[in-house]
């Protein structure tokens, strides 16, 4: 994977350059996030809910025992803002949009579709990769967004109803407004800015660089889900302390 | 793009080599073809036909040699902007994603080239010279290898090329079809002086249509010359091609 690396930042280069053509794929950026939001959106919301719900149910009961259970909506609020949102729906979209992308992508090469496109003059990165940047550029964050607020309901609602924790949602609210600001929120939809940009491109990259027929695709697909994983993570921390770092 | 619309470009090939894995596909070819000639190209299967089409128009990358089309590398990315060529597949190579009128049409949608009612005015006529009319709407999936086949050459043709290539345009067509299609190759040529390369199995068009004819056996070129010529060719190998037919010659009886 490392050694793809070089690769993968020559192909964001080439992606960057080639935006100001975006105008022009503007109708392929639609039908990109449309399929995002069509395949995610609910998976994403049932995903938050039950993040934010196990997340007040871990801590919770803890809390109540030192008599801390009123800050749990601050716990809980900021876990999944900043952390947890970002980082799980990440990885939904790693395995939902970025493997759809490795294998579209990889069985066109495959097939000589990019081959028939380059001798129409036709840029693959112009029409394969722009649009599918743009669109999940777009689409991850606005699916981070709901994953957050609906987290929040999760945890909420868990709060409430477990006896251990009962915290009214008032109260819980209340925390929430308290212990976070809007910036966490950026922060939280800064980070998964980055990893969609991570999915896009190194899911273009697998699929474009795809040999040997049908298994070939197959291991395309396995290589951009893992490879962009593994990246998500391992550019969470790092985010993570240069968000820290310019907060403070 | 902006060049006129009845000028075919040449090409010259100088001392090309490509080889896979240690294995030797093209070894040394050098040959030209001058603008506006109909360069038929014949060969066993396996003998380097494909890759060596796949080198002309810059999709592989030679491991020695010149490639040049109207005089510069094909590897020069001005080129391909500057002039229109195109190619047709040995597999068609449609977008399976688009519908047929979409694949068509592609490269005039994609770069602009005319607005969308007369893209389907040219494409609804290229369909319909290729016997495909009222197709537009299916998908490459829903038709047959052979109709897959004309759509791929729709799709090069609406490109007005200068200088085509055909990878075995008639192999998965019937007979009546096969003709059309080599009459609208020789037509295009002697209409607009498009180049036109053409590698095919199929000796009647090859002779029917070609200025000249090149055999490649095992990467080298056995024998280049105009269609009289390379069938008088007296080497066994390029006979025992050209001559090969499913008569039964019965075994001289033994004595
Ligand atoms: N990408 C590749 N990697 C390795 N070997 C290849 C590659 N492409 C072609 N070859 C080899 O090159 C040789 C020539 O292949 P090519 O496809 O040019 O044959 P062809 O003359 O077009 O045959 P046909 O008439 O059957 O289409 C074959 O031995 C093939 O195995
Ligand atoms: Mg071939």
């Amino acid at each position: 994977m490392f050694q793809d690396i070089g690769e993968i930042l020559l192909l964001l280069g080439r992606t960057l350059r080639a935006l100001p053509h975006t105008l022009r794929q503007q109708r392929k950026v639609c039908d990109q996030l449309f399929e995002i939001g069509n395949a995610s959106l609910l998976m994403a919301c049932v995903l938050a809910l039950f993040i934010g719900g196990v997340l007040a149910l871990q801590t919770g009961p803890t809390l109540a025992e030192r008599g801390l259970q009123s800050f749990i909506g601050q716990l809980v609020g900021l876990a999944v803002c900043r952390e947890l949102a970002p980082v799980m729906m990440a990885v939904l979209i790693a395995g939902r949009i970025g493997s759809a992308m490795a294998a579209e992508i990889g069985s066109m090469r495959v097939y000589q579709e990019i081959d028939a496109l380059r001798t129409m003059n036709i840029n693959p990165v112009h029409y394969l990769v722009l649009p599918r940047l743009i669109a999940i550029s777009i689409g991850l964050p606005v699916l981070v967004l709901f994953a957050i607020l609906v987290g929040w309901m999760g945890g909420a609602v868990v709060s409430f109803f477990n006896q251990a924790i009962a915290v009214s949602f008032e109260g819980y609210f209340n925390s929430l407004r308290q212990g976070l600001e809007p910036l966490d929120v950026v922060n939280g939809l800064l980070k998964s800015f980055v990893f969609a940009v991570v999915i896009g491109v190194v899911s273009c990259h697998q699929g474009l660089s795809t040999i040997g027929g049908p298994r070939g695709i197959g291991r395309s697909v396995t290589k951009a889900v893992v490879n962009s994983i593994v990246l998500i993570l391992l550019l969470d921390y790092f985010l993570t302390r240069i968000l820290m770092h310019l907060h403070t | 793009m902006n060049a006129p619309a009845s000028q075919g470009i040449g090409l010259q090939v100088r001392d090309l080599c490509k080889s896979y894995d240690g294995h030797a596909v093209l070894k040394h070819l050098t040959f030209e073809v001058p603008a506006g000639e109909i360069f038929v190209l014949m060969g066993p299967s396996g003998s380097g036909k494909t890759v060596l089409l796949k080198h002309l128009i810059g999709l592989e990358s030679p491991d020695t040699g010149d490639i040049l089309v109207a005089g510069q590398p094909v590897s020069d990315p001005g080129v391909m902007t500057r002039y229109r060529v195109a190619m047709v597949f040995q597999s068609g190579a449609l977008l399976n994603s688009l519908t047929v009128g979409e694949n068509v049409g592609l490269y005039l949608s994609e770069h602009r080239l005319k607005p969308p009612a007369e893209i389907a005015r040219v494409v609804a006529e290229k369909l319909e010279l290729l016997g495909l009319k009222g197709t537009a709407d299916k998908i490459p999936a829903e038709l047959s290898g052979g109709m897959k086949k004309r759509v791929a050459i729709a799709r090069a043709l609406v490109v007005e090329p200068q200088l085509i290539f055909y990878d075995e345009p008639t192999s998965e067509l019937d007979p009546l079809i096969a003709v059309t299609i080599g009459r609208e190759i020789l037509n295009l040529n002697r209409r607009l002086q498009v180049t036109s390369i053409v590698v095919t199995h199929d000796r009647d068009l090859a002779f029917g249509i070609a200025d000249r004819v090149a055999l490649l056996h095992e990467g080298e070129i056995l024998a280049l010359g105009t269609p009289d010529e390379v069938q008088a060719d007296p080497n066994p190998l390029v006979q025992r091609f050209l001559k090969a037919d499913f008569r039964f010659t019965p075994e001289p009886a033994l004595p």
